[in-house]
């Protein structure tokens, strides 16, 4: 994983590279857009604007995402699971500082990490997820967020963020110049010689350009990283198919999240904004297609290091060029995939209690060549759905608890098992319950 | 006169690169520390959960002293476990065994899984048993970087210097460990 992170290093900073002379050549093209000659002034502005905006980005970066997407800081007490699952993932992954966690109060299953470095990292999670997903699958959703943070990707993805939006707004800025200011030009194109003409049609150009380069530049990058933490979260998690079946259920998910924009879609799990036109889709779109990230994570063969990671990826998608940088896929250790953790089965003696209903049979199960095999297939998933139907209510309870004290709610526990949640508006210390009636203190 | 600073630059540029290797060491060798003293925090938080766990679950399982017991006794030898890195080893992975058993028989018992406290503890032991195997292959992942900087040309050479030792690898995944298991009723 060491060689992972150095060598993304090396990788960015030659993208940062590009990126960077694609935004002095647009400053450049609008001074001399504005006036013969000004292209190093034009140059200076464009640097000023993207050192404030890098420095704006850099200390409060986080808090502007954070605050954008209405997440709300959440501690140990809160979702001992989640704190849990984040601490494991920080110590496979070697991370000393655990990071913040917040939630997002959206039905829409998502998560995404911010901060410029691991120390000053922070994990947001949708209570979406949190409803939807086993303790596995989080596992795999924390271990790819976790692989953001390790791997720096949240930093890079914003200064490349930065720059994008700076040759955008400076792109933006020189059309409009074009457009009122022809007049003038035209009246001073006399006397200008066919050199000056030419550095003309190069700004022109540029300004067009740059923002589309920078774009395709930017999503590019933004794609290969959700691989690169798919692979590192396999990886920490030593659990691929939590990952893989985490993307599977969320795919299966049709909500948008309401508070992602276009500025915050690249920094989730998956695309928040659900995306399905074709075509482009492939070019412009912020993350890779689930399917494909699915597929790889389940063609590991059993394993769960890098190496593995980029053996699959060539073999989905027909690329020679892997996803993983060379040296690490070499220089890392091979890593055994762990087998799925068991589900409990009650012993034929001790009748288990069903709070849930059974499912009920899928309509396709009754005919075709597996029909007389229905039955003990049935009887051995039955137990299991159902103790995945009750964990699950289990989790939607935790999470709307969560919820509500962080609305300001005090929960009490009653005796009679009923769950008292009395609104912070509520005056009155004393309480009843009104399934018991037995009278009880707020704190 | 350009000789001489030729020589210079040269003996700089030697020296730098030696400092260079001889840090890389001591960074791998600290961090082969760090990860152990992560091991051992795991270790020891899973040592004190064990006896709110048995507190817990010795009103439900009246049937099952012998598994209480041998949970009990498993702790109490990989707390007094002196010695190499092997036979801390052994006892810790023949304490998360008794441990695992005494979960697989805890499903029978169905007033138990609806405890509040059992489900906490299980949840933060069953945590602990992963933080334990993550901080595990941390560890064994910086013994090897260690070991072969200390192996490999040219640190081997700095490593001879200053007395670089090879670490053990925490292995807790004996044969016997990976076997399933078996749970009487």
């Amino acid at each position: 994983m060491f060689e992972l992170i150095r060598a993304n290093r090396r990788r960015s900073a030659i993208l940062v590279a590009v990126m960077a002379l694609l935004l002095f050549g647009i400053g450049w093209s609008v001074g001399e857009i504005s006036a013969e000659g000004a292209g190093p002034f034009g140059l200076v502005v464009a640097l000023l604007v993207w050192i404030v905006l890098t420095l704006i980005s850099y200390f409060f970066g986080d808090r502007i995402v954070l605050g954008i997407s209405r997440a709300k800081k959440i501690d140990q007490q809160d979702h001992p699971v989640l704190h849990n699952i984040v601490e494991e993932m920080c110590i496979a992954s070697g991370t000393s500082k655990l990071p913040d966690l917040y939630i997002i109060d959206d039905e829409a299953p998502n998560a995404f990490a911010t901060g410029r470095d691991p120390e000053h990292a922070s994990v947001a999670v949708t209570s979406g997820l949190l409803n939807l997903l086993t303790r596995d699958e989080l596992q795999g959703v924390i271990a790819h967020e976790i692989a953001h943070v390790r791997n720096r990707d949240v930093l890079y993805m914003m200064m490349v963020a930065v720059m994008m939006g700076t040759i955008i707004i400076l792109g933006d800025g020189a059309r409009r110049l074009m457009f009122y200011g022809r007049r003038s030009r035209t009246s001073s194109r006399g006397k200008g010689g066919g050199a000056q003409a030419i550095v003309l049609i190069v700004a022109v150009v540029l300004i067009i350009l740059a923002p589309i380069i920078a774009r395709f530049v930017y999503l590019a990058i933004s794609r290969r990283r959700e691989y690169l933490a798919d692979a590192s979260g396999a990886q920490y998690s030593r659990y691929p198919e939590g990952l893989a079946s985490a993307l599977e259920k969320i795919g299966g998910s049709t909500r948008k999240l309401r508070t992602a924009t276009q500025a915050t879609a690249p920094m989730y799990f998956v695309n928040p904004l659900k995306v399905t036109a074709r075509g482009l889709a492939n070019l412009s779109a912020t993350h890779p297609p689930l399917a494909d990230r699915i597929r790889i994570l389940r063609s590991m063969g059993g394993m769960a290091d890098l190496r593995a990671y980029d053996e699959a990826f060539r073999k989905v998608s027909g690329r020679a060029v892997g996803v993983v940088p060379f040296r690490a896929a070499e220089q890392g250790g091979r890593t055994e995939a762990k087998k799925p953790s068991p589900v409990p089965v009650p012993s034929a003696g001790s009748p288990m209690p069903m709070p849930m209903p059974l499912p009920m049979p899928m309509p396709g199960s009754g005919g075709g060549p597996s029909a007389g095999m229905g039955l003990p297939g049935m009887a051995a998933l039955a137990p299991a759905a159902a103790a995945e139907a009750a964990s699950h209510v289990q989790r939607v309870r935790e999470t709307t608890d969560l919820l509500w004290k962080k609305q300001g709610y005090t929960i009490i526990d009653c005796p009679c098992e009923t769950r008292l949640k009395i609104p912070p508006a509520h005056r009155r210390r004393k309480i009843d319950c009104p399934h018991c009636g037995r009278t009880h203190v707020a704190a | 006169m350009i000789e001489l600073v030729v020589v210079l630059v040269i003996v700089a540029a030697i020296a730098f690169f030696l400092i260079g290797m001889y840090n890389s060491l001591v960074r791998s060798r600290n961090e082969v520390k760090n990860a152990w003293s992560q091991i051992d925090v795991q270790l020891n938080r899973r040592h004190d959960l064990i006896p709110n766990l048995v507190e817990t679950v010795k009103g439900y399982m009246t049937h099952e002293r012998e598994t209480l017991e041998a949970v009990t006794r498993a702790r109490q030898q990989a707390i007094d476990v002196s010695g190499d890195l092997d036979a801390k080893a052994r006892v810790e992975n023949q304490l998360s065994q008794t441990l695992r058993s005494l979960f697989a028989v805890a499903e029978a018992y169905p007033d138990l899984k609806a405890n509040q406290n059992f489900l906490a503890l299980q949840e933060e032991l069953a945590s602990t048993e992963n933080k334990i195997s993550f901080s595990r292959q941390y560890y064994n992942d910086s013994v090897l970087r260690l070991n072969n900087r200390i192996e490999v040309f040219p640190t081997n050479l700095i490593a001879g210097m200053f007395h670089f030792t090879k670490e053990k690898f925490f292995e807790v995944e004996t044969p016997e460990a990976r076997k399933a298991v078996q749970v009487k009723f």
